[in-house]
């Protein structure tokens, strides 16, 4: 199991391997926003939040769909299902691996971003705190939506409609925790809600994951 | 162990391609399935190898025990030779690549990175994988391909060399390896085509 998941963070780190494409995209857009919106940093503080969580998203998009296609194109998915390594168990390391290289990132960088959207004081530490909490569950549903449009030629923009709606509950509650956080109100079911999302998505998806990769082998 | 395959039938993309065959390996054999394109080689490999279900029929002693190696070798070009076989050794629970390399006369390619290797350099990594499967049944699809002699010479000896260890194979060439091997011509075994379903029958 470490063994797939060092493996997959030296591919991403390696040439090619996408890794700082969704770092970079999260920063251009949130660099983007107060330019188009222009100089209101009242009206920029209501919105970082739900920017930054919307820019942490689409970021995690970014790089799903080579997440399993790869490993499907040059066989090693073939080889990765008939060694002693159970897929399901294959499947949570790749998530782990893509949110080591696409979440961590983005949760590092947030507060960081979080200045130029002129996030209010109190808020950068539950805008790092929901990021942390919510985007592994972007890694592992993402995992779900490549294992199911694994094989199929251009599955990204079928990826991106199935993943998509499955990610709401998650940016509704992550955002929910950064907005209520920014603005001193009390912070705790949101952030039950999106522990338990993640919790959840954890416990369940790979087996899903590793069931729908089976099919998509055949 | 004895792999085993009684009454088996399998289909690729919907359609049937194989029925009623029956398939014995025996530690230490050889089996080289033979047969036209299409019959379904292939397909027959990836059902025993558990990739995908048989229609009909048991297979029994595959379990765990089988190393496949299909038309692609899993090479990741960025890796190195060394970091590629070490992955699946680790993958494994392999201790050592060594054997690996020198059977296949790796070792001057070791720190190479795979994507800068020819074809056949490619193709013999990625048959040195499965040394360090250290499975005991082979299952290879076409694994001669884009090989040169003296490297379809190295397959050779790393075949009967498993077989020596106790170990089985069971191989879809289209070429003579010179290997004391049994022959099962998959020809006889075609599915005879199901008659079609007659659900739009009534509007023909």
């Amino acid at each position: 199991m470490i063994a797939l998941l060092a493996r997959d963070m030296k591919l991403a780190l390696r040439a090619g391997g996408g890794f700082g494409l969704g770092l970079a995209f999260f920063l251009i857009v949130t660099v983007l926003v107060p330019l188009g919106v222009g100089p209101q940093s009242a009206l920029l503080a209501t919105i970082a939040p739900g920017i930054l969580w919307l820019g942490a998203l689409l970021a995690c998009l970014l790089s799903l769909d080579r997440l399993l296609a790869l490993d499907w194109e040059d066989g090693s998915l073939d080889l990765l299902a008939t060694a002693p390594l159970p897929l399901e168990a294959a499947v949570t390391m790749k998530a782990l691996a893509h949110w080591i290289t696409t979440g961590l990132p983005l949760v590092l960088a947030a507060p960081v971003l979080g200045v130029l959207l002129n996030l209010p004081g109190p808020g950068f530490l539950w805008l790092v705190v929901s990021l942390a909490l919510g985007t592994p569950a972007l890694s592992v549903i993402g995992t779900f939506g490549a294992a199911l449009t694994v094989g199929l030629k251009r599955g990204g923009l079928l990826l991106s409609l199935l993943v998509l709606p499955l990610y709401v509950p998650t940016l509704i509650f992550g955002a929910e925790v950064a907005r209520r956080g920014a603005i001193g109100m009390d912070i705790a079911t949101p952030v039950l809600m999106l522990a338990g999302i993640t919790a959840a998505t954890i416990a369940l998806l790979p087996f899903a994951s590793a069931a729908v990769l089976r099919v998509n082998l055949r | 162990m004895t792999l085993n395959a009684s009454d088996l039938a399998i289909s690729r993309g919907g359609v049937r391609v194989l029925e009623h065959l029956n398939l014995t390996l025996m530690p230490g054999r050889a089996l080289v399935l033979r047969g036209p394109n299409g019959i379904g080689k292939t397909t027959l490999l990836r059902t025993l190898a558990g990739l995908q279900p048989p229609l009909a029929g048991a297979i029994t002693g595959a379990a765990d025990r089988i190393a496949y190696a299909g038309h692609s070798d899993g090479i990741k070009p960025t890796l190195s030779v060394t970091e590629n076989l070490t992955f699946w050794a680790r993958v494994f629970g392999t201790a050592s690549i060594r054997p690996a390399l020198d059977a296949y006369r790796l070792n001057d390619l070791a720190d190479r990175p795979a994507g800068a290797l020819s074809a056949g350099q490619k193709r013999r990594l990625g048959l040195s994988r499965l040394l360090v499967t250290g499975r005991p049944i082979w299952m290879l699809d076409e694994p001669t391909v884009s090989l040169d002699v003296s490297a379809v010479a190295m397959f050779a000896d790393a075949v009967r060399a498993h077989l020596g260890q106790g170990g089985s194979a069971l191989i879809a060439t289209h070429i003579d390896l010179g290997l004391d091997a049994d022959v099962l011509e998959l020809g006889p075994f075609k599915a005879v085509p199901a008659p079609l379903d007659d659900f739009d029958g009534a509007f023909a």
